[in-house]
């Protein structure tokens, strides 16, 4: 028992570690929902759906083909965020000219769409989806047994964000992409093919959102409510971030989880809406965020 | 004259969306029909342990009495009331105004279960549980115009919780359903352990539906010192809570106080065995039961019978019964007349053998505690448990007295 | 909006004159043919549309948390009915102040930022009123608050028949409706259009673009919130169904339908999304892709929804 001050901080400990794994997606998911934003200027509430659609084509690349959950992991993604080149070269790219609350709108409306089908197909009960044979067991941490496969996925994702983050701030790309969000006129005179960029920039925010998914399928099982109960979060996470900033919402996507965790030791009722307070106290104190730039 | 044209296609707009409207039905015909409404969960978590199996059994039972069905004729429809109360309120309330449905049956999840009695009794039509277990249906929020069929979670908390406490695990920490069934579980079995002179070291309360991830719950209860995990859940939520406490190594003793054969079907005897569990009906428990489910299985080949669905076929037998017995005029004219009748008719039919209803809507039938069987022991599909003990009805279920229903009073 | 002020009736066009005949005798000839639990729930539908309306169609704030006044509306006409035994008006009045208690604050913290931020940060505080629900006592949690007696009008008429509660209910939403046209033909009204227009311009004029922006989101939750009051009379039931960010959504999806900045579009739109749901409601999970669809086809085809587009054609106001 790891005691401090007289009191047993296992349990604490045990929390902050469990509030690390939905950290871990809450940063993947606002991770994506940041760099779509940042170029696209679009809110994509379909976010949580296409996160949905990541663990329910890996399911399906289970059930019916065999292909297992390493290949899944690159398969879904490529996938998912093919869905969403279509889908912004059909309906989004459409949309730019318009007002911005448009694209939040149809959004919305795909969202809805890709969820009902899935609730139609599947229910409404969730799909367990098996740990892989690498990662099954537990591991003893001292305080608490933790499934192999959700330390996994802390680890996993924090590479991943790191390494997005890496690719958008210090490699050309990146700056390609970053001078395109601010001046797009003047990035598309130096040659650079400004429609493409932005596709291909959707379909990777896309693709993130369903390698989330493809990781949470073992955990909370393949079900067809799993986006819309996070999106929200994740919004709020992406708003206390500062609204584009990519860094902001990896960071804060973690912290959260921790805070999460935290709550949940010390108030659990709490737990589900301490994000909305954190949420409303960065709002009234500081507007753009907590790493955005004052606009 | 412009405005008089523009006013006209306006009309016409207005009208089309008019006629689209549901419009009110009268119908005239010989022979009166009646309708049994099944309502319950479809899509979500408890979907095999009450959905289509249910209206399967439903429709067995209709299809088994056409040939005794004095002067009327029964039809079964259905609808999902995805576990939310308002529409579960919206369905009944529509079916029994504008669907001419005279008895809504099943309806799992206690708080969708509460909130249609509310309905069946404003209108007085009949209504016939057997998937929802909160006590109180039969208790304080009891109704003239309710039958409890299957089970509550007073036995559920008597015969699984009584059984843990009696092998000696006197410390308890519940994780809870956060609705109207999960909370009277928790109390009924609350009530049991201080009784026994056990104590309860916290809970749990998770928001329904919705909830997968239960892992910091456990965690809670683990750090808690309980020797009992009490699970007060039911269906899906049931299967992942006790998945995720094996992953977590958890030590406690799990006691699923509401779990049905479908869930042990979905959890798999080696994950399963050695639990103890409740049910007021079992597919192998006597030739009269095989008999039954032999009927059935043709229409629900991936689902075997559990004891909602088996209520479900008695509840629609006995229905028809009461119809009989005070002819159809009545049996329109008042749905408390019909559950009345219910209540005067001894009940038997293959699933809950020879029974009766009591004047607080309760059915009184035998309870069974049974223990899900090890892998080993296994001979066939769904042969999952063994019998541990037999409670008749006297013994199993809560006494008229101490159930507070206060339409019993006056 | 290309109304022509020439001759108007009480700031009523004369297309909006007929237009508005032609619904008072639908209202009146309707529960004849149709049930009047649905008509009823498309009225109060319609009154909440309207309201959101109010803010996105004449002020330009996309309000993506609506369903949290409607909801705690619900809630709080539930409540005094069941357990303070309130008269009927006193129930839906009291339905509105509390929402539009919670407007004025929440609406304070939301304007301080514009568009989709703006969005954002509503959505996020109905989420939040949608966790005080799951937790606050009163509220009977998932259960909701069931089996709500219908209460009496002004304490003498009994409303337990549906065609009585129908008449009060018609009455409530003819007065939010007049009461919302009134507002937008008000020099009140024409400010927050020109705020919507050009919010800089507005207020480089002196206007305190804030002030008028959180009066019309107080006036809007108001209604919102009687309007969810008088659902939960008619249905004697008040659950978390209505204060999800889903009912946000769909209330978004029949004003655009119906046709946003539009005066008769919101009803139309609750007219259509109802019936709809009503069609489709056995199907499962249609009602919500039939939904997607139409939120889809209306953004990529006709902004302007039903009522916007026919208006457009007819070259008037409605």
């Amino acid at each position: 028992m790891l005691m401090v001050l007289g009191y047993n901080i296992g349990p604490l400990l045990a929390q902050s570690v469990l509030g690390m794994v939905n950290g871990a997606f809450y940063a993947l998911l606002s991770l994506g929902l940041a760099v779509i934003f940042g170029l696209l200027n679009i809110i994509n509430f379909a976010h949580g759906a296409l996160y949905m659609l990541g663990a329910v084509v890996s399911w399906w690349l289970l059930t019916y083909l065999g292909i297992g959950y390493w290949p899944s992991l690159v398969i879904a993604p490529i996938l998912v965020g093919a869905f969403g080149v279509v889908l912004e070269r059909t309906m989004i790219s459409k949309l730019y000219k318009l007002d911005h609350l448009y694209g939040l709108l149809l959004t919305f409306g795909i969202a809805l769409i890709v969820e009902g089908l899935a609730r139609n197909e599947f229910g409404s009960s969730g799909l367990p989806y098996a740990v892989p044979a690498a990662l099954r067991g537990a591991t003893k941490l001292g305080f608490m047994i933790m499934p192999t496969y959700r330390l996994w996925v802390v680890v996993a994702s924090f590479v991943i964000c790191m390494s997005t983050w890496i690719v958008l701030e210090k490699t050309s790309i990146g700056a390609t992409l970053r001078a395109a969000t601010e001046n797009a006129a003047l990035v598309q005179a130096f040659g650079v093919n400004v429609p493409r960029l932005v596709t291909l920039t959707y379909g990777s925010g896309v693709a993130l959102a369903a390698l989330a998914g493809v990781m949470a399928a073992p955990v909370y099982s393949v079900n067809p409510n799993m986006g819309s109960d996070v999106i929200i979060v994740v919004f709020a996470v992406v708003v206390i971030g500062g609204m584009g900033s990519i860094l902001g919402s990896i960071l804060t996507g973690f912290s959260l989880g921790l805070l999460e965790g935290f709550t949940k030791f010390i108030y659990p009722e709490a737990s589900g809406v301490v994000v909305f307070v954190l949420m409303i106290a960065v709002l009234l104190t500081r507007p753009a965020g907590l790493f955005g730039k004052a606009s | 004259m412009e405005i008089s044209r523009r006013s006209l296609l306006n009309t016409v707009a207005t009208g089309a969306a008019v006629s689209a409207l549901p419009i009110g039905r009268a119908r005239a015909q010989a022979k009166p029909v009646f309708k049994i409404g099944v309502m319950n969960d479809q899509s979500g978590p408890y979907r095999d342990t009450g959905g289509l199996t249910s209206v399967a059994c439903a429709k067995l039972a209709v299809a088994e009495f056409a040939s005794l069905m004095q002067g009327y004729t029964v039809e079964v429809i259905s609808a999902d009331h995805q576990n939310k109360p308002d529409v579960g309120a919206g369905i009944a309330r529509q079916w029994y105004d504008q669907d001419g449905v005279d008895l809504v049956l099943d309806v799992p999840n206690s708080g969708v279960a509460l909130a249609v009695a509310g309905v069946a009794k404003e209108k007085n039509k009949a209504y016939v549980n057997s998937g929802a277990a909160s006590s109180d249906i039969t208790g304080a929020q009891c109704s003239p115009n309710t039958v409890h069929w299957t089970y509550d979670t007073w036995i559920l908390a008597q015969s699984t919780g009584g059984a843990t406490v009696k092998a000696g695990g006197d410390t308890w920490y519940f994780i809870t359903a956060d609705y109207a069934f999960g909370k009277k579980l928790e109390s009924d079995t609350t009530a049991l352990i201080k009784a026994a002179k056990g104590s309860v070291k916290g809970s749990s309360t998770y928001p329904f539906p919705g909830t997968t991830d239960f892992s910091s719950f456990l965690l809670q209860a683990q750090s808690s010192g309980a020797k009992v995990l009490g699970l007060a859940n039911a269906g899906g939520d049931t299967i992942n809570s006790i998945k995720q406490a094996k992953e977590f190594g958890l030590t406690m003793d799990i006691a699923a106080l509401l779990m049905f054969i479908s869930d042990v079907h979905a959890l798999g005897l080696d994950v399963a065995g050695g639990l103890h569990l409740t049910e007021s009906f079992y597919w192998d428990l006597n030739d009269r039961t095989r008999a039954f489910t032999k009927r059935i299985l043709p229409s629900t080949p991936k689902n075997y019978p559990n004891m909602d669905h088996a209520g479900c076929y008695a509840g629609s037998l006995h229905f028809m019964k009461a119809l009989n017995s005070i002819g159809p005029a009545a049996a329109k004219a008042s749905g408390r007349a019909i559950i009345d009748a219910m209540k005067a008719l001894p009940t038997d039919d293959d699933c809950f053998g020879k029974g009766s209803i009591r004047a607080d809507g309760r059915g009184m039938f035998n309870s069974y505690l049974f223990q899900v069987k090890k892998p080993a022991e296994s001979k066939g599909p769904w042969d999952y448990y063994k019998l541990i003990q037999t409670s008749e009805p006297a013994q199993a279920w809560r006494p008229l007295a101490d159930g507070g229903c206060a339409f019993i009073k006056s | 909006m290309s109304a022509s002020t020439s001759s108007t009736y009480w700031g009523f066009t004369k297309a909006q004159i007929v237009a508005l005949v032609i619904m008072l005798a639908v209202i009146a000839i309707a529960p004849t043919a149709v049930y009047p639990v649905f008509l009823m729930k498309v009225m109060c539908f319609a009154l909440f549309a309207s309201a959101f309306n109010l803010l996105i169609g004449y002020v330009g704030l996309l309000s993506f948390g609506h369903s949290a006044y409607f909801g705690m509306g619900c809630y709080i006409g539930a409540y005094a009915a069941k357990a303070w035994g309130f008269p009927a008006e006193l129930c839906v009045i009291l339905a509105g102040v509390v929402a539009a208690a919670m407007g004025a604050v929440f609406g304070a913290i939301a304007i301080r930022r514009q568009g989709i931020y703006f969005a954002m940060i509503t959505l996020a505080l109905a989420q939040f009123t949608y966790f005080l629900c799951t937790q606050m006592a009163f509220t009977g949690g998932e259960d909701g608050i069931q089996q709500v007696p219908r209460p009496f009008l002004l304490g003498m008429f009994s409303l337990s028949s549906d065609m009585a509660i129908y008449w009060m209910v018609a009455g409530v939403f003819l007065i939010g409706f007049f009461g919302i046209f009134r507002i937008i033909h008000s020099p009140f009204g024409q400010v927050l259009k020109a705020i919507r227009e050009n919010e800089p311009r507005a207020i480089s004029l002196g206007y305190r673009v804030d002030q008028y922006k959180l009066i019309a989101f107080v006036l809007s939750t108001f209604i919102a919130g009687a309007a969810g009051g008088m659902k939960a009379l008619v249905f004697g039931i008040a659950t978390l169904s209505d204060v999800t960010w889903q009912s946000s959504g769909e209330i978004v999806l029949t004003t655009l339908l119906g046709g946003l900045g539009t005066i008769f579009g919101p009803a139309i739109g609750a007219v259509i999304v109802n019936t709809l749901q009503f069609y489709l409601s056995p199907f499962g999970s249609w009602v919500t892709i039939t939904q997607g669809i139409i939120f889809v086809t209306c953004v990529m085809l006709f902004r302007r929804g039903v009522i916007g587009e026919l208006a457009d054609k007819l070259k008037i106001a409605l």
